[in-house]
């Protein structure tokens, strides 16, 4: 962990932001529970959970939206704990984008600009520059009822980039949209954020969009993160169970360690390092990373299976394999090369290895 | 990209915080002050004697030892009772037949319906003498009877509360779901069976919200009963003999309490079966589509336009009794009834001082009615003040007319009080009026609020932009139309009403209600019948006037607003 000297900051990667004991509740119901994060300048953090785990309240903690009960947020080394949103420099994209039906594109981009400053020439000369940035040149006489949800989207952010925010805060900005449009403006808004170098912090519930969109991401559960890292970390070392589980497709089989091994149902397998917990747990694997072709009995953790169904899915086959001996059948993505080049069909006894390092465990309540 | 926000610029948004503060104060206080405390002190004078002193419930005592007071509460039942079952059930009638049914003409029969909104409450009782009177052109319907007593004053009820059941009845029976009934008619139910299991229950929460709200108009109301009464006592007409006849204000507190116990009653009520009524429409509902079938199509017809009929038949009595010289003997048409000047009452001063009166409610209340919902309804500063607006923002609703005026003798014309400077002026007229329709019009405004999108406010802010300019820029625009509905239900309201206003005006500051009342009480009919027709065309203009800047309203959001 890096350390956070109060005045002195790295300069190298400063924070920009740093949000540190943050407690909410609703009445009766715990919204955030402890909650601690840095953000780096120029950074894009997404916030990703399923829905009720509080990423939006944090969201809103930090625009200043939401009031917290306990804790501290730091913009640059300053406390802003309890600034008043328009004080923050945040711009904000809103999940419903809440532009203003009765004004222009044109007056809603310029909505937050200075006429005294800008004067109505620079006005007019701002809001065709950031509508021409956001690929929407030549609509700022249009109203926002005669948009299209994807042109919505884009003028929201166009409005909340307008005053040069430090920070740009994004709640769900894709998931009014269908999948196509949706994948089109993932890139684009990931395109902007770049060129800008405006630190930003999408919220979402859809861990592909923070996989693709995120420099880092925070899996929130319960109130709490559960884990930050980059999205390679994320999918590849997730440090719980529900993380495991909620980023990606993993198989997660019952299990029982002792040092270095794993024991599942009648077979052992071998663990990469001996530091995993021990007694009983979760082994997860992902599907992918079954491994069916160039195994033979030298092979670490090499175990038979017999295969149950074999999926088409367009891109690889999604096989359910049966250990021998175990219960809970164990899901594996395989390639179309591997299915051609083995001749795999369904009903057929195959080994399969599962290797040390893609194995993760974690402490199961017996 | 950032350190672009300046430091004036900040400090002015730390005021802007305070400026919707001590706005949220300043609507507080003002509706303590003119909601809660008159209210105290006329339930408290209620429990003192003449000289002041504390005397419990001696009042009450003395007031229902008297006698003939149990036939005075008696007969307000039976009337109200009486109203409620035509009203609602006629209402309900015609309601159906307007959102149900594929009859002719609904937009006309339903402004016809709606027509006695424009009228003062003495009104209908005026027509009907000259309809069933002594030299009534009816008489003889009335098989002997006196119209002068129950039967005139239930009819003349029914003219008043038509409207407000028309329009609790038919948005309850325009709220249904398509679907239901396709599902009904395909599982073959009879039509008599799909009435009484999708359409009755459906409707159930508008019934009983009706009910309600008749029951308390007419057992409330003093005009009908004022003009057409005769020997038959009601807690209404007590209380402004009690005051106004023989100044006893401790009887006529005693009365005013009663008289709040139904309407209170009736308003908690209906606030708690509206809180059952959750979402009878979801989102993915088919709006009711009534096809044509003409049986029931001609019937429903036949029976709206004989209800329409009738009430045209009462205003359009009202107006030719004004116009000619000497109904129904001499019917050679006459102006001199809208001579007012030269008939006690107040004169056409009267009139314009009622247009005047009805201008300020219209304009100060609706600023002050649609601020007040805005604040407590999207602001998150100063809870407890918010929180005060939103329940005092209720009471008038429960409080007759009659009550809200007796309650602001007692606070405003005590000496004591600083602001007895405002007795006897058109500002407590206007002030006492403001209040008196206050709950429709806050309901109104926060109901157009509330279908706005919560992150307006947000969004204006983190763009760094003060919430009044959003209110101005945004809110007020996009709640437009809800913003001219307020401003004119209070204006027509203001023309009409007569029962607070009674207590609270001055020769210099008579309205034209209250002339016609002073002109019917004196005996001239006619011109109270002219006076009375005044307020209708007023009404009836701005009405129109209202319907033409929503249509050109709407053409211009057309833009915008379309989907």
């Amino acid at each position: 962990m890096l350390r956070f000297a109060g005045l002195v900051m790295p300069s190298s990667k400063p924070f920009y932001l740093r949000v540190a004991g943050i407690g909410k509740r609703f009445g009766d119901t715990v919204a955030l529970k402890d909650v601690s994060l840095s953000v780096n300048q120029g950074e894009l953090v997404c916030f990703l959970g399923p829905s009720g785990c509080g990423k939006t309240t944090l969201l809103r903690v930090i625009a200043g939206l939401e009031p917290q009960d306990a804790g501290r947020i730091e913009r640059g080394g300053r406390d802003i704990s309890f600034l008043p949103a328009a004080r923050r420099d945040f711009g904000i994209v809103f999940q419903s984008y809440a532009l203003f039906p009765n004004l222009t594109v044109a007056d809603n981009v310029s909505y937050g600009l200075s006429r005294r400053r800008l004067g109505r020439a620079g006005i007019a000369a701002k809001v065709e520059e950031l509508l021409e940035m956001v690929g929407l040149s030549g609509i700022g006489e249009r109203y926002p009822a005669q948009l299209s949800g994807g042109q919505q989207q884009r003028v929201a952010l166009a409005r909340a980039l307008a005053p040069a925010p430090g920070l740009l805060l994004l709640d769900e900005p894709l998931s009014a949209l269908d999948a196509r449009v949706r994948g089109r403006l993932r890139q684009q808004i990931k395109a902007l954020q770049r060129r800008l170098g405006v630190t930003t912090i999408m919220v979402t519930h859809d861990q592909e969009e923070a996989l693709t969109l995120a420099d880092r991401i925070a899996v929130m559960n319960h109130g709490m993160i559960e884990q930050v890292g980059t999205p390679l970390e994320i999918y590849r070392r997730p440090v719980s169970r529900f993380v495991a589980d909620f980023v990606g497709v993993m198989n997660v089989l019952d299990a029982t360690a002792t040092g270095g091994m794993v024991h599942i149902g009648t077979r052992a397998l071998r663990l990469l390092d001996d530091i995993a917990p021990t007694g009983p747990v979760h082994l997860c694997i992902r599907p992918e990373d079954v491994v069916v072709r160039g195994v033979g009995a030298a092979t670490a953790n090499a175990v038979p299976v017999r295969i149950e169904t074999l999926e088409f899915t367009g891109p690889f086959f999604r096989a359910i394999l049966r250990l021998d001996g175990g219960e809970a059948p164990l899901v594996a993505d395989l390639s179309i090369n591997d299915v051609s080049d083995l001749a795999l069909a369904a009903g057929q006894a195959v080994t399969v290895a599962l290797p040390p390092d893609r194995l993760r465990l974690y402490p199961r309540e017996a | 990209m950032s350190a672009v926000a300046a430091a004036p610029a900040r400090r002015s948004l730390d005021r802007d915080a305070w400026i919707a503060r001590v706005a949220i104060a300043a609507l507080a206080i003002a509706l303590i002050v003119t909601v809660a405390l008159p209210l105290y002190a006329m339930l408290s004078r209620g429990l003192e004697s003449k000289s002041g002193a504390f005397v419990g419930f001696a009042n009450y005592v003395a007031y229902f030892t008297t006698p003939g007071v149990g036939r005075a509460v008696v007969n307000s039942l039976v009337i109200a009772l009486a109203s409620t079952v035509v009203t609602v059930s006629v209402a309900f009638a015609f309601a159906y037949g307007l959102t149900r049914s594929h009859m002719p003409c609904k937009g006309v029969l339903k402004a016809v319906a709606l027509a006695p909104l424009l009228a003062p409450s003495l009104l209908p009782g005026i027509a009907l003498v000259y309809l069933f009177g002594k030299q009534g052109i009816l008489k003889s319907l009335m098989f002997g009877q006196d119209i002068y007593g129950p039967i005139g004053i239930l009819l003349g009820e029914v003219f008043y509360c038509f409207p407000a059941a028309i329009l609790i009845l038919s948005t309850a029976l325009s709220l249904s779901d398509q679907r239901l009934h396709d599902a009904a008619v395909s599982l073959g139910a009879s039509r008599w069976r799909i009435f009484r299991t999708v359409t009755l229950p459906g409707a159930r929460y508008g019934l009983i919200s009706a009910c309600f709200v008749v029951f308390t108009l007419a057992i409330t109301d003093f005009g009908v009963p004022k003009v057409i009464g005769g020997w038959y006592d009601v807690l209404a007409i007590d209380v402004y003999k009690q005051v106004v006849g023989q100044q006893d204000f401790q009887k006529g507190a005693v009365v005013s309490a009663l008289l709040l116990l139904p309407a209170a009653l009736a308003f908690t009520a209906d606030f708690f079966v509206r809180r059952r009524q959750v979402a009878l429409l979801s989102a993915r509902s088919v709006a009711f589509r009534p096809r044509p079938e003409r049986v029931r199509d001609g019937l429903l017809f036949i029976f709206c336009a004989a209800v329409a009929l009738a009430i045209l038949t009462v205003l359009l009595t009202a107006a030719g009794a004004s116009f000619v010289k000497f109904w129904p003997y001499n019917l050679d048409l006459w102006l001199g009834h809208y001579d007012f000047n030269n008939k006690d009452g107040g004169g056409w001063r009267a009139y314009y001082n009622s247009v005047e009166m009805a201008l300020w409610t219209a304009t100060c209340g609706t600023a002050v009615v649609f601020l007040g919902a805005y604040l407590s309804e999207k602001s998150n500063l100063f809870a407890a003040g918010r929180a005060t607006i939103r329940f005092l923002a209720m009471i008038p609703m429960a409080v007759p007319g009659l009550v809200l005026g007796l309650a602001y003798i007692f606070f405003f014309n005590d000496p004591a009080n600083p602001l007895n400077v405002l007795y006897r002026t058109m500002a407590i007229l206007v002030i006492s009026t403001i209040v008196h329709f206050y709950t429709v019009a806050h309901l109104t405004a926060v109901t157009a609020l509330k279908q706005m999108d919560p992150e307006f406010e947000a969004a204006g802010a983190s763009l760094g932009v003060p919430w009044y300019t959003t209110f101005r820029r945004v809110t007020v625009p996009v709640a437009m139309p809800a913003v001219l509905d307020i401003s004119i239900y209070l204006f027509v309201s203001a023309m009409t009403t007569v029962s607070a206003v009674v207590f609270l005006y001055a020769p210099s500051t008579a309205l034209a209600s209250i002339a016609v009342l002073n002109m019917d009480d004196a005996g001239d009919i006619a011109p109270a019948a002219a006076m009375a027709m005044m307020i209708v065309y007023t009404s009836g203009a701005v009405r129109l006037l209202h319907w033409l800047a929503t249509r050109g309203l709407a053409r211009r959001s057309q833009a915008w607003r379309g989907r």
